[in-house]
């Protein structure tokens, strides 16, 4: 008779393989619970350990953050420091290096003004040596004698005259001196312009100074590692990011119009019915284009130094730089002016296509065939422009590229620390369902344990201890260290 | 350094490991029936060709042909074309087209005999040589077929990956009467062009030519 067969007639057949199936659940109940707090042990463990590595591996990866972070700030200090020497440099250059020239001209200044000052100082006019003797006897009080008052009438007009005359050289000599300090006048006002120039150069370098100061401060806080260094540079490579990541979509937005632009004039170059791939020859052709003027912006911008993406153009002889300067420029040029024409191009093109369809449709061409220049002339403009535009993309790509190895460092730090949390999660997770397991097992054959532990309690009773064999314990969940 | 020989050669599995040889192109081959009383209804088909003509891109093959009483022969074909890659080319083939099918419905006149199955094969040879990835077959008919005697067309027609689109359907005085008729008629139709492999629709609607193509 097969037992397992429940459709067996008897009815006693059933509860008899539970019943056998519990005493055999009984009997393997040691190595049962010894396999499940074995693998829970495992499990946990092994999660435990591999948290432990991915947490090593963040931690690494925090250190590896921190170094780029603080490398990329003192590579920036560095620029800012070199661009503010660069920056005293033109001003001695300009200001101070006509020093000499500067200074003869200052005192060549000041020695006209002081001869123009001596020269206008004031000398009283002399009075003649008679002119006491004639006082005196001017003074002599007039009598009835005509004759004196005569001789007395004649030197108070003889001193008179002299008066007068006296004060008429005297008049012309302060006109003289006022003359004199007439033409002094540029003078000064040369000299205040050239003071004023003088004290405009050194407030510069003292602004520029206190920059230098300031860079200076920033470069030792970075090389010491502050925390307030690594913190600043942080919000600063994250701000990078963002920022740089929206002026990049906004280029990218810029060279969909462009590849619009000069795709379907393609095809009139490459034909439209060839394939690379699953793509129109003439898409890709386009896109090559616009790729190839980025390209040429990049370069250019390299040879410029305003981005540095490639040491080697920046370390480059000046000559050399010069060139490739030129040499770049010249590429975009001509291919801006490619572009011009293939918006022209594909103006044209777009008009006969219209009007083919219009005349397909039955609607009479000749009403549009007054079209205005406007949108060809802008079409053509903005070919013209937009690969020109698209040369700056190269500074927000710099930007993007340096913040991106932080921001990425960061996000894969972050990504690191929730796989080991996640991990020590799972492990804990294991070992508990294990206990549970254990306790449901116990569960499941609960009559025969209680019947075991109640035959087990009158031998306790009886026998003396020391004797008595071990028996099975019951099932309770060991506290393990997790 | 004896390794690397191999990156050339690595470069060129690349490059030509993974060729993609399917066929973008479109190929259209247009019946329009000339039989009876059916030629009034082709300027309605002039408005779909316009339509086609208008859709069809640079590299697509084109091509209409009458089906009079013995349609497979290259004479039938009122006009047929490859447009170049060049759109300003391929717009200006587009208008000889156009000027070609009006001319031929200006001057067409009913054919006593309706073969569209040497139509249906003619088509087939033509788009075949194309070598177009898509390849359609308009038939513009009432699909009443009406051979003359002698003419041997009960035989399978090979249409594998050719969509076959009835368009403008008409019902014919009988088909009135007893509607089992007109749909027995494209029963037939249906099965003998799926069976050679084709993918058989009717589109009555005109209206909306963007249909005609779709998947």
């Amino acid at each position: 008779m097969n037992l397992f067969s429940l459709s067996s007639t008897s009815p006693l057949q059933f509860p008899l393989i539970i019943g056998l199936f519990l005493v055999f659940l009984f009997l393997a109940r040691r190595p049962v619970h010894q396999g499940l707090r074995a693998l829970g042990r495992t499990l946990s463990n092994g999660l435990r350990l591999s948290s432990r590595s991915v947490l090593l591996a963040e931690r690494e990866m925090q250190k590896r953050n921190r170094d780029v972070l603080m490398t990329e700030g003192l590579v920036q200090v560095e620029r800012l420091l070199e661009r503010e020497f660069q920056r005293v440099e033109t001003i001695v250059d300009r200001d101070l290096q006509a020093y000499p020239a500067f200074h003869r001209r200052l005192s060549e200044l000041l020695q006209q003004v002081d001869e123009n000052y001596r020269n206008s100082s004031e000398l009283p006019p002399t009075p003649p040596a008679w002119i006491s003797t004639i006082e005196a006897v001017a003074k002599i009080p007039a009598t009835s004698d005509g004759g004196v008052a005569a001789v007395l009438e004649e030197i108070r007009k003889t001193l008179d005259r002299h008066h007068q005359t006296a004060m008429e050289e005297y008049r012309k000599a302060t006109t003289v001196r006022h003359s004199i300090l007439k033409k002094t006048q540029p003078s000064w006002r040369r000299l205040t312009g050239t003071l004023d120039k003088v004290h405009h150069s050194i407030t510069g370098l003292k602004e520029r100074a206190n920059l230098i100061d300031k860079c200076i401060q920033q470069y030792q806080e970075i090389r010491s590692g502050s925390e307030f260094a690594e913190q600043r540079l942080s919000t600063s490579a994250m701000t990078q990011f963002v920022i740089s990541a929206l002026v990049m979509m906004i280029a990218i937005g810029g060279a969909v119009i462009n590849f619009n632009l000069i795709a379907l004039p393609m095809s009139e170059m490459v034909g439209g019915n060839s394939y690379i791939g699953a793509y129109k020859t003439s898409n890709v052709a386009a896109l090559v284009i616009i790729l190839v003027e980025s390209s040429m912006g990049l370069f250019l911008m390299e040879s410029l130094r305003i981005t540095r993406l490639f040491p080697l153009i920046g370390t480059m002889e000046e000559r050399t730089r010069q060139r490739m300067v030129w040499i770049s420029f010249s590429i975009l040029a001509t291919l801006a002016g490619v572009e011009s024409a293939l918006a022209f191009m594909r103006d044209q093109i777009a008009a006969d296509m219209e009007m083919l369809r219009q005349s397909l449709t039955g609607i009479d061409a000749a009403i549009n065939s007054n079209r205005s220049l406007i949108p060809t002339v802008g079409q053509m403009v903005l070919g013209f422009i937009l690969p020109f535009a698209l040369t700056f993309i190269a500074i927000p790509l710099e930007s993007f590229i340096h913040s991106s190895r932080t921001v990425t460092g960061r996000i894969l730090a972050w990504a690191l620390r929730a796989l080991a949390f996640f991990l020590r999660l799972l492990g804990r997770l294991s070992h508990h369902l294990c206990q549970v397991l254990i306790t449901g097992y116990d569960i499941a054959i609960f009559p025969l344990l209680w019947v075991e532990e109640k035959l087990r309690r009158p031998a306790k009773k009886v026998a003396d201890p020391a004797d008595s064999p071990k028996l099975p314990k019951l099932a309770t969940p060991k506290k393990e260290k997790s | 350094m004896k390794y690397l020989i191999f990156i050339p050669l690595l470069l060129v599995l690349v490059l030509t490991g993974c060729p993609d040889n399917t066929s973008h192109s479109r190929a259209v081959y247009m019946l329009l029936d000339t039989s009876g009383t059916y030629t009034a209804e082709l300027e309605k088909a002039q408005s779909i060709i316009n339509y086609l003509l208008g859709t069809l891109q640079p590299g697509d093959s084109f091509a209409v042909a009458r089906i009079d009483t013995g349609s497979f022969s290259e004479k039938d074909i009122i006009k047929k074309t490859t447009f170049d890659g060049r759109p300003s080319v391929a717009n200006e083939q587009k208008r000889a087209f156009r000027q070609a099918v009006d001319d031929f419905i200006k001057q067409v006149k009913p054919s006593p005999y309706t073969d569209i199955t040497g139509g249906v094969l003619q088509a087939v040879e033509f788009l075949t040589e194309t070598g177009a990835g898509d390849k359609n077959i308009l038939i513009y008919s009432d699909m009443e077929e009406d051979l003359k005697k002698g003419y041997v067309r009960d035989f399978p027609i090979q249409l594998a990956g050719v969509r076959v689109v009835a368009l403008n359907v008409t019902k014919l005085r009988q088909d009135i009467i007893d509607p089992r008729k007109y749909m027995t008629r494209l029963e037939t139709w249906k099965k003998r062009l799926e069976a050679g492999g084709g993918n058989w629709r009717v589109v009555n609607d005109l209206d909306r030519p963007e249909q005609l193509l779709a998947d």
